[in-house]
């Protein structure tokens, strides 16, 4: 059995299958009681006041900002940034350093493989830009090669935009060699860190990435939380993102000066429970150690993946490696629409996701029109993997077919 | 019904053998319908001879649940005047939404089976796609 899955609630009924991670993970214990802890115990608002409560969370806020920059390996705490999500980090990048550094012809180039999140804002950047959008093609499994990536990274490429590890097909993609060869061409590289920083310990600085952007969501922490990593010396001359409240220094009438870097990118009331409720989900990762959990989900998917080709009528899509996964194994039932899929295991209380996942040009490059994704985390257990396999069996014979 | 009788009993029949998913010469009306959010893509072609539907199909994919409430949509409007197939899609899209009389799901037939959809909101679009696709095509000629 898992020991991590007692501080778990919501798994304590034995009778659900969750795998449906890759979209958000749960969470401890230890991360509600402390979102708990914060507002019956140290609640103002942040940044502010001038009494001991307001001054206990800002401590608290600002504390995270650190906990945050060490599990990246920030350089300093003030290249953190808190935003809502992925979604919201990847929006300031380009709304703040994409529009003002992009002139006509420029060209942006991310991977087929991003989520719509690493896509649109680009997509909006060299639309008002006048720029060129261009992408990295994958292997069939995946996998981008060197020679792909030189190909087309030129010296007019200013953004590479890559996710770190897919949504759906759970690659890992070589970030550190892209930002080498970006560096090279004089571009800027924003990772994608949303499937990435739930899996494998990751370093800013080793990377070569100039911004990282994460979700608190799928990494134990709460909803409505996320952060961005900039390096200071582009974060310092970007310009805000959003005005208002709690990020200036002085205003006049017609005017304004604005804070340093971070305060700069984060106007208005921040989220400082959801920000003390991410770093309690950092603390516990830290816990429970990304060797182990990487060692839990390899086994977990070799068993899945090992179990899927025994079953007929399944299509597996993504390498044949279990190490090369990130604990996300999407297919395909022949004959069978992935809604209906997963609308009979849900009779089962077996939880995947279904459809697009957010990625439709991949899926257009896939040849499909919607896939199954079945996506595990530590927590979860080989007896799931042999139980969801079972269901999965049953499946077509629901749907009408001899078997 | 729960769902998995629901797929035995007829939604699988419909989807695996339907009757009205096949490509129709002589259509006079025709309206694609998509659901973008899941993929399921029709395309609704009717005959309208005097006002009253003599010949109807579709062409597309998607997952059982949009097909075979297509087919079963077909079955149940084709022969009827336009004013009652409208009728028939506004009952279904009501009962749907869990907002028609017991007496008015069962004008819909074999349809009614589909009732239990309105407990299912990430399916719903699904069961709505060929109602609301003779829906639209119907109405827009009015106007």
């Amino acid at each position: 059995m898992n020991n991590w899955r007692a501080d778990f609630p919501i798994l304590s009924d034995e009778r659900y299958i969750y795998f449906d991670n890759a979209a958000t993970s749960q969470r401890p214990k230890q991360v509600t009681d402390a979102i708990t802890r914060f507002y019956e115990q140290d609640n103002a608002n942040p940044l502010r006041g001038l009494y001991e409560w307001s001054v206990r969370a800002t401590d608290d806020y600002e504390n995270a900002r650190s906990a945050v920059a060490e599990f990246l390996h920030a350089k300093k705490a003030e290249e953190i940034i808190f935003t809502r999500n992925t979604t919201e980090s990847l929006n300031l990048v380009a709304y703040s350093y994409g529009l003002s550094h992009l002139n006509e012809g420029d060209e942006i180039v991310v991977c087929i493989t991003e989520h719509h999140s690493n896509l649109l804002p680009w997509q909006m950047c060299v639309k008002k830009k006048g720029a060129v959008l261009k992408f990295f093609e994958t292997e069939p499994d995946g996998t981008l090669t060197e020679e792909e990536i030189r190909s087309k990274i030129t010296e007019k490429t200013k953004i590479v935009a890559i996710g770190h590890v897919s949504n759906v097909l759970g690659v890992t993609h070589p970030v550190k060699k892209i930002a080498q060869i970006a560096h090279e061409a004089g571009a800027v590289v924003v990772v994608d860190g949303a499937q990435s920083a739930p899996h494998i310990a990751v370093d800013v600085q080793e990377l070569g990435a100039d911004f990282y952007a994460i979700s608190g969501h799928k990494m134990l922490g709460p909803m409505g939380i996320g952060a961005l990593y900039g390096r200071m010396e582009l974060l310092e001359e970007m310009p805000p993102f959003l005005t208002g409240g709690e990020m200036i220094e002085f205003v006049t009438r017609e005017d304004a000066t604005y804070a340093e870097v971070p305060h700069k990118f984060e106007a208005g009331t921040v989220n400082a429970a959801g920000a003390y409720g991410m770093a309690a989900g950092i603390a516990y990762l830290k816990q429970v150690g990304f060797d182990a959990i990487m060692q839990q989900e390899e086994k977990l998917t070799a068993r899945l993946l090992a179990q899927l080709k025994e079953l007929p009528h399944i299509t597996v899509y993504g390498s044949e490696d279990p190490a090369k996964h990130s604990g996300i194994v999407t297919f395909n039932v022949e004959g069978c629409h992935p809604h209906d899929v997963s609308s009979i295991l849900d009779e089962d209380h077996v939880c995947i996701r279904a459809g697009h996942h957010c990625a439709q040009p991949l899926l257009q490059y896939l040849g499909v029109n919607a896939t199954c994704r079945a996506s595990m985390y530590f927590y979860n257990t080989e007896e799931e993997v042999d139980r969801f396999v079972e269901k999965l069996a049953g499946v077509r014979k629901e749907l009408g077919y001899g078997s | 019904m729960d769902l998995k009788s629901m797929y035995r009993e007829i939604v699988n029949d419909h989807n695996l053998h339907p009757t009205h998913k096949h490509d129709m010469e002589g259509a006079n009306m025709e309206l694609r319908g998509v659901n973008p959010s899941c993929g399921d893509d029709i395309t609704l072609k009717l005959k309208v001879e005097n006002g009253v539907i003599t010949d109807g199909a579709y062409v597309g994919e998607g997952c059982a649940i949009s097909q075979a409430s297509a087919d079963m949509m077909l079955d149940l409007v084709i022969g009827e005047d336009e004013e009652n197939a409208k009728h028939l899609a506004d009952i279904f899209m009501r009962m749907i939404k869990g907002d028609a009389s017991e007496e008015e799901i069962e004008e819909l037939d074999e349809a009614a089976a589909l009732e239990n959809i309105s407990h299912m909101p990430a399916r719903v679009k699904c069961a709505m796609l060929g109602w609301r696709t003779i829906n639209e095509l119907l109405e827009d000629e009015e106007s």
